[in-house]
């Protein structure tokens, strides 16, 4: 043993000097891994003692490892996974993260060539890289400083063109590699740069040379990855629980609004509920990756594949987004992808989600679920011409009066769930939209004579089971634009409350979900803003006078008027009679999936606490 | 080139219930999850397929779930190189080690060194590493060229070829192919014809499809939970 292992020593200081070929080594080494199979493993063992990791290398030892590598990746094909598998384990230890260039070209190279060179190890090779996404728990601190940045470039780019390198030679490899990643994927209770890293690293593969093959699953994996932890939020839960602090945080919190810039033009509600958001982690982590996704859909826009990339997106959608119940912000992903091309994909979106309400195969649950995704689309985008806001709003009206036609039965919430959301869904796209569509003379006349009064007069009776905030503003609305009218009264007059909206939708509620409402991630909202309509800033029809008003102060007035509607969001449906009683406008409180918590704390004790709470922020004009 | 042929294969597809409203895309989709993986009852990676025949009558699996069982008839074009044929591939990488190829565009494939014949030599030229033959200057093997080789083994999880350089006729396809219009004129018939492109051989195969064609309806009612898993 000991002549042996001189004489390999003495091979790896002649290897230092240079007296080795390259060709020489790698014979050598061919001869160390044949030696193996035949029981003498003396050499071997040596040279898998090279490849453990050490801590800090000095030039010769590095310069060694390189050789070691650089000769094993020429050996490649006679590495056997039986009898090699100290080597391969060794080698697998080795993180590229904790080396200098030379070392990660070298151990790159061995990468590369077994998986080359046996199919058996592809998988070994795919994830050994996948696993190089994210740097070694006790470097990712240092990544933020100038150095760690250098050292993630230089990691990643080399990742990244193995594996380009990998399809290349084993073009079916990319079919193996995406199941790899999203497997891969960082848990839902990781930490946030490091599933950021890693979902950086998904979304540049998608981008990438294989992005082709691959593509289609690495986005349908953010979206999954992104609901479950939107799923994690849960914070409905959260507002229950402190239900009883939320108006006295807010009286505490309207002092500091004013200090902060940023916040200026949010409605306090708005903020109130971001804060109570702050400081939890997994909404830190939704909304990283919410801003990630969106820094590549602007890529993929540039890059003219945003089409493609929104057709991934909108099956994912469909299979995943839209049957998750009451899904906080994923959903936003889509919005943003068709505010950057309203024409192409904002349409088709749409267009998408007007078909599925439509198709009678869709289960119930799917179909009113897809109708108010619709109605909080058209509502909240501002990218969407009148035109098809209208057109869509017609195709909703006609099945509604078709199913009126062909269901001659009274009022039934349950039996007619589908039939009531799309009414409710009419009722809200016009609350938004009436006054715009109104102004333009043909869509006008389209509106008026979409057989709407017949749908509303039906002994279904809508207006009675669709939610009352809902009803009540689209009636004021409708009163205002003169719809409706008949012998100069208003035909709605009397159908102003109901008590029979609890019923529809059932448990799930679906009537009160509009999953467009203002985003509460402070980093996604501000990419959101731009193509956003919030309910402050519509022009409704009876606020007519107020035309020649609306300066910035107006709108700011108007913002604070919001934020009574908002911060009404937590009463009851019932409570809004009474809070009409009480001398506020009624008017859209239910535009927030703001969940109600009416049901834990009683009715009188809030409705005393309200006005009085949310006084000093109103407006003059509200008042 | 070699490995490559038509089978007729009769087949028996159950769909899911809630794919009843659209019957012959599911079919299509439950054929496309057949495309590049090896299968043993073809024997082969399906490579393309073509939809002859569907029955308009399908039978109702009684059950929970009341799968519907539609028949068809469909050609398949299979990929099976076995040991000993010859396979065609694009060398995509070379070093002194290995010469790694793709076969049709999706398998890879790797000639190592110790089954280069001796003939080749790697050489440098201009920076790039090619194999050069010693006998015929002209019969030189690098990144890019087409070559003609044996198959040693095929492994049919990763669709992977081991090949061989050893024998005479292997080698780059431009190469062999004129050079053996010069040599020998019996193999040049023979050459030619395989030069002449798949097309003549497939449909050889096709029509000498009958020796192919399956009934695997049997073996397919056997898989069928397997697939009731996949589909759900």
């Amino acid at each position: 043993m000991g002549r042996v292992q001189v004489g390999d020593k003495a091979e790896f200081s002649r290897m230092e000097n240079g007296d080795f070929s390259d060709s020489e080594l790698i014979h050598h080494f061919r001869g160390v891994l044949v030696a193996v199979s035949a029981g003498d493993r003396e050499n071997y063992d040596e040279l898998v003692g090279y490849l453990h990791p050490k801590g800090n290398l000095n030039p010769d030892e590095v310069a060694i490892l390189v050789t070691t590598l650089k000769a094993l990746s020429g050996a490649a094909s006679y590495i056997d996974s039986v009898h090699h598998e100290a080597l391969l384990f060794a080698v697998s230890r080795m993180s590229l993260w904790n080396y200098g260039t030379d070392v990660m070209d070298a151990l790159l190279e061995l990468i590369i060539s077994l998986a080359a060179s046996n199919g058996k190890y592809i998988d070994w090779c795919l994830e050994m890289l996948v696993k190089h996404f994210v740097p070694p728990y006790y470097l990712l601190d240092s990544l933020k400083q100038e150095n760690g940045i250098d050292r993630k470039t230089k990691v990643l780019s080399r990742v990244h063109a193995a594996l380009k390198e990998i399809a290349d030679l084993v073009p079916l490899a990319p079919l193996r590699l995406s199941p790899i990643v999203v497997q891969k994927m960082p848990s839902v209770f990781s930490k946030e740069p490091e599933i950021v890293m890693y979902v950086e690293n998904m979304l540049k593969l998608e981008s990438g040379a294989i992005g082709e093959i691959i593509g289609s699953t690495m986005l349908p994996a953010l979206v999954d990855r992104l609901l479950d932890l939107d799923v994690e939020i849960g914070w409905d839960g959260i507002l229950q629980e402190d239900g009883k602090c939320i108006f006295e945080m807010e009286l505490e919190d309207f002092t500091e609004f004013g200090d902060d810039e940023n916040c200026d033009s949010m409605p306090p509600s708005e903020l109130l509920n971001r804060r109570k958001l702050q400081g939890n982690l997994v909404v830190d982590k939704v909304d990283s990756l919410m801003v990630l996704t969106f820094l590549h859909l602007e890529s993929c826009q540039s890059s003219g594949r945003l089409a493609e990339v929104f057709d991934v997106l909108l099956g994912s959608f469909q299979k995943t987004v839209l049957n998750a119940y009451k899904s906080k912000f994923t959903q936003f992903v889509m919005f943003y992808a068709s505010a950057l091309d309203p024409e192409g994909c904002g349409v088709k979106f749409a267009m998408v989600l007007t078909d599925m309400f439509c198709r009678d195969v869709n289960p119930p649950i799917t179909r009113m679920s897809a109708v108010a995704y619709l109605a909080s689309y058209l509502s909240r985008a501002k990218f969407l011409s009148a035109a098809l806001v209208t057109n869509i709003l017609q195709s909703l009206v006609n099945w509604c009066y078709a199913y009126c036609k062909s269901h001659n039965f009274d009022m039934n919430p349950r039996a007619h769930q589908v039939f009531y959301s799309g009414c409710q869904a009419v009722m809200y796209i016009l609350c938004f939209r009436l006054r715009s569509l109104m102004d333009i003379p043909r869509l006008k006349l389209q509106l008026l004579n979409m057989p709407m009064e017949a749908i509303w007069k039906h002994k279904l009776s809508p207006l009675k089971v669709c939610l009352p905030t809902v009803v009540v503003e689209f009636l004021r609305q409708a009163k205002a634009a003169q719809f409706f009218m008949m012998s100069e009264t208003f035909v709605f007059n009397d159908m102003l409350e109901s008590d029979f909206s609890k019923a529809f939708g059932g448990m799930d509620r679906l009537d009160m979900f509009f999953p467009f409402d203002p985003c509460l991630l402070k980093k996604s909202e501000s990419y959101i803003r731009p193509h956003f309509v919030r309910w402050s800033k519509v022009r409704t029809t009876y606020d007519d006078d107020d035309d020649n008003e609306v300066s910035d102060s107006g709108s700011e007035a108007s913002d604070d008027d919001f934020v009574d509607r908002n911060a009404m969001d937590m009463i009851d449906d019932d409570m809004m009679v009474s809070v009409e009683g009480l001398d506020f406008t009624p008017d859209l409180n239910k535009m927030s999936i703001t969940p109600k918590n009416s049901l834990k704390y009683g009715f009188e004790t809030r409705c005393t606490r309200m006005p009085a709470r949310i006084r000093p922020s109103t407006s003059p004009e509200s008042l | 080139m070699e490995g490559l042929k038509v089978a007729k294969a009769n087949l028996k597809v159950y769909i899911h219930p809630s794919k009843s409203n659209q019957v012959s895309r599911a079919v299509l989709r439950e054929l496309s999850s057949l495309l590049f993986t090896y299968n043993e009852i073809f024997d082969g990676v399906v490579l393309a397929y073509d939809v002859n025949s569907l029955d308009p009558c399908a039978k109702i699996l009684p059950g929970i779930n009341p799968y519907i069982g539609v028949k068809l008839k469909v050609n398949l074009l299979l990929f099976s190189p076995k040991p000993d044929t010859l396979l065609e591939g694009k060398v995509v990488k070379l070093t002194q080690e290995s010469i790694h190829l793709v076969v049709l565009g999706f398998s890879s494939a790797i000639i190592a060194e110790k089954d280069i014949r001796e003939e080749f030599l790697c050489k440098t030229k201009r920076g790039q590493e090619v194999y050069a033959s010693r006998t015929n200057k002209r019969h030189v093997i690098k990144v890019g060229t087409v070559i003609r080789f044996l198959v040693k083994s095929f492994d049919e999880e990763i669709l992977h070829v081991y090949g061989s350089l050893i024998p005479e006729h292997t080698g780059s396809i431009y190469w062999l192919d004129k050079n053996l219009e010069v040599v020998s004129h019996n193999d040049r018939s023979e050459k030619k014809r395989k030069s002449e492109g798949e097309q003549i051989m497939l449909q050889q195969h096709a029509v000498n499809g009958e020796l192919s064609s399956l009934d695997i309806v049997q073996k397919r009612k056997n898989s069928k939970k397997l697939k009731h898993q996949e589909e759900s």
